[in-house]
């Protein structure tokens, strides 16, 4: 065994390395140097009063199956489907991976779907198996989760984060009557959407609602236990704090036990972004009073009224063509193919049964 | 090496004389063809130039990755962790991207890395004489933790149009994908050096009886070390593909991989305990298990379903073959003596 690293074998090894390295000093393929291709564009033009043609055959391809969110949202997508009587379909992996997904895609063109409505597992993984799906007449719809713009038509977006940061505000400052302490207690301190969220969140409160004062921000890491923490912190802290804003649904329903759980319970108000499954035993023991999320839903049925809409040609994705998504009424395309769902969905005591993820 | 001594027939008896007198991998290649001929009838929209390119797409990395572990499955020993080489050098290979290195340094370097990480699990298993099962696992996890620190959650996604739609992209508009040709170049040279060498009949050897081919001259360890080598480099060479493939640096790109590798191989009849089977058997397996999923896909069979149907697969493929020489060594034993 000692034979395998004589000196030979290492001359002829450091020979080779050499010979690669030099090859490729001189001259070689690197980052940068290749401008992206532009984009084709739409060569068609939009006939805004073109009728959806019965029969088509609208798929989605969520992250994974047997995923609750995506349970919820593929149901509003097949409501809408069956709504423009087309043929429904839904397939997906049971994991969450890109590459089980492009081999769905990948199926889909083979077998001829007119709309793919797909949450992309990467961004760019999927690229170029949705241009495969688009070469052979599919029209690509994201939802939740976006690709690279050039790689779908449209991307319906749950809610921007000036509406969700709005909701939440509005939300506090109305259980709060208006002024007090409020703490926000948000998921990781580098988490890019919570972040985003928390500023808006401040500037808007400053500007619509000077009575309240958002006194700090602390982070449970979207993990449970850190959260419950974290919230017992802020409660010894600031004895005075009116209401916590947790815009992360770990944050949310941890920091809802702990206070039910506390002589804090109705005395301290709790909002922000959660799951109607997650928040329903303390919306109904009193502990919760409202909070917000984007209704999957919805976001499913818009999803699949747009891929409809795309199809018949009523739009081509092209910024402020408008199309009607059934009962949702009118939406309009904005910049880069995106069409937003709408403001955040809100949950009280009087509708929180009516949902179910 | 000195393997000249090899005294292993093409086709190892083994105790108890349980194997079929076929030559290894007809039956599984004649259940691939029986099943692409009924799917081609009775399934809209299988038998055409982009499915069977998709198809082919999909199996040219389970394939490649099969062609190294096959060798090390017949003596005896097994790797869990190739994806995780895969996995790790995806990352690598997007990190080295981004730092703006050419990529025709960055690939040889990836296997090189590939090399180093297949001679670790290698020495840990010929020089500390630890099992490989035990090995591969921990470098499994191991490697696909190094791939996260390494790029993290990130993805690096900037890669050459030119190279990305070559891994695509097929031969002449053929549906073949382009990356089949030097995998079929690499399964000729395995197939020649499993099937036509001493040391092919070396490694069968080593399968059958590793004591007895240390005794008639085989060097078992070094041999096991350059096969664990050879998976590190040809994971490597996958990983590379599949980053090109998906125009994707991923930390987590083929996490799973090992398992459909490893049901190709033990589908194509190579006995997970060394020493028998044949690369065609490999290949006719990794195609089959594809086929059936695509097929399955194509019909709209839902993906849970699907897992349940390879793994009822995979347990009648290991299974069949025990219960035909059971049933064979009763009737054998029923017979009437004289």
């Amino acid at each position: 065994m000692t034979s395998f690293l004589t000196a030979r074998r290492l001359l002829t090894g450091t020979a080779i390395a050499a010979l690669v390295v030099t090859t490729a000093a001189c001259g070689g393929t690197t980052r940068g140097e290749e401008e992206t291709a532009a984009d084709a564009g739409a060569g068609a033009s939009a006939n805004p009063d073109a009728d959806i043609p019965s029969g088509l055959a609208i798929a989605f391809l969520p992250k994974q199956l047997n995923n609750p969110y995506f349970a919820v949202a593929d149901a509003g997508g097949e409501r809408a489907v069956q709504e423009i009587d087309g043929e429904f379909s839904e397939v997906g992996p049971t994991e969450a991976s890109a590459s089980s997904q492009v081999s769905y895609i990948n199926t889909l063109t083979q077998q001829g779907a007119d709309v793919i409505v797909t949450s992309a597992n990467d961004p760019n993984a999927i690229c170029s198996a949705l241009d495969q799906a688009r070469a052979g007449g599919a029209n690509v719809v994201t939802f939740d989760s976006d690709t690279s713009p050039e790689c779908r038509d449209l991307f319906i977006n749950q809610a921007t984060p000036q509406g969700i940061a709005e909701a939440q505000i509005d939300l506090m400052s109305e259980q709060i009557g208006g002024s007090g302490q409020v703490a926000i207690l948000s998921a990781t301190a580098n988490a890019t959407n919570q972040n985003a969220w928390i500023e808006l969140m401040k500037s808007y409160a400053a500007e619509a609602h000077p009575g309240l004062e958002i006194v700090t921000t602390v982070y449970g890491d979207d993990e449970d236990e850190k959260s419950f923490q974290e919230t017992q912190g802020l409660l010894q802290t600031y004895p005075d704090l009116k209401g916590i804003i947790s815009p992360t649904t770990v944050g949310i329903s941890a920091a809802a036990r702990y206070l039910s759980g506390s002589e804090y319970k109705g005395r301290v108000a709790l909002t922000g972004l959660g799951t109607p499954n997650q928040m329903r035993e303390f919306v109904k023991d009193g502990t919760v009073t409202a909070f917000a999320l984007w209704n999957p839903e919805d976001l499913g049925y818009l999803a699949a009224y747009a891929g409809a809409a795309l199809a018949a040609g009523q739009i081509t994705g092209a910024e402020g063509e408008t199309f009607e998504a059934g009962e949702l009424g009118e939406y309009t395309v904005g910049a880069d193919g995106e069409v937003v769902l709408g403001d955040p969905t809100v949950f009280n005591a009087d509708n929180i049964d009516d949902f179910d993820f | 090496m000195a393997v000249d001594t090899a005294p292993a027939p093409s086709a190892p008896a083994r105790a108890g004389g349980r194997r079929l007198t076929l030559p290894s991998g007809s039956v599984i290649s004649t259940f691939l063809v029986l099943f692409l001929v009924i799917a081609s009838f009775s399934v809209e929209n299988f038998a055409s130039s982009r499915n069977a390119g998709f198809l082919l797409l999909d199996v040219v990395v389970i394939a490649l990755i099969a062609l190294p572990l096959t060798l090390i499955v017949v003596t005896g020993e097994i790797d869990l962790s190739v994806a995780s080489v895969v996995g790790l050098c995806s990352a690598v290979m997007g990190r080295l991207w981004f730092a703006g290195l050419p990529l025709e340094l960055i690939i040889p370097l990836c296997l090189l890395l590939g090399a180093v990480l297949g001679a670790v699990n290698g020495l840990l298993v010929t020089k500390v004489g630890l099992p490989s099962l035990a090995v591969t696992i921990g470098s499994l996890a191991l490697y696909r933790g190094l791939a996260f620190v390494v790029l993290g959650d990130q993805a690096v996604a900037d890669f050459p149009r030119a190279w990305t739609t070559w891994a695509i992209g097929s031969i002449g508009g053929t549906g073949i994908p382009n990356a089949v040709l030097p995998l079929l170049v690499l399964i000729a040279v395995t197939a020649v050096l499993l099937h036509a060498t001493p040391i092919g009949r070396s490694l069968y050897a080593m399968g059958n009886s590793e004591d007895a081919a240390r005794f008639s001259g085989i060097d078992v360890a070094r041999t096991k070390l350059w096969l664990f080598v050879a998976a590190g480099v040809v994971s490597a060479l996958g990983g590379v593909f599949w980053t090109l493939r998906y125009g994707s640096a991923r930390a987590d790109n083929a996490a799973g991989l090992e398992l459909q590798v490893i049901a190709a191989i033990l589908l194509g009849g190579v006995s997970i305990f060394g020493g028998s089977g044949g690369l065609l058997g490999v290949l006719a397996g990794a195609l089959l298990l594809a086929s059936v999923r695509n097929a399955l896909q194509l019909v709209n069979v839902p993906s849970d379903v699907l897992n349940i149907v390879t793994g009822v697969l995979l347990i009648v493929a290991v299974v069949a073959p025990q219960v035909t020489a059971w049933a064979r060594t009763r009737a054998a034993r029923q017979r009437p003596p004289g």
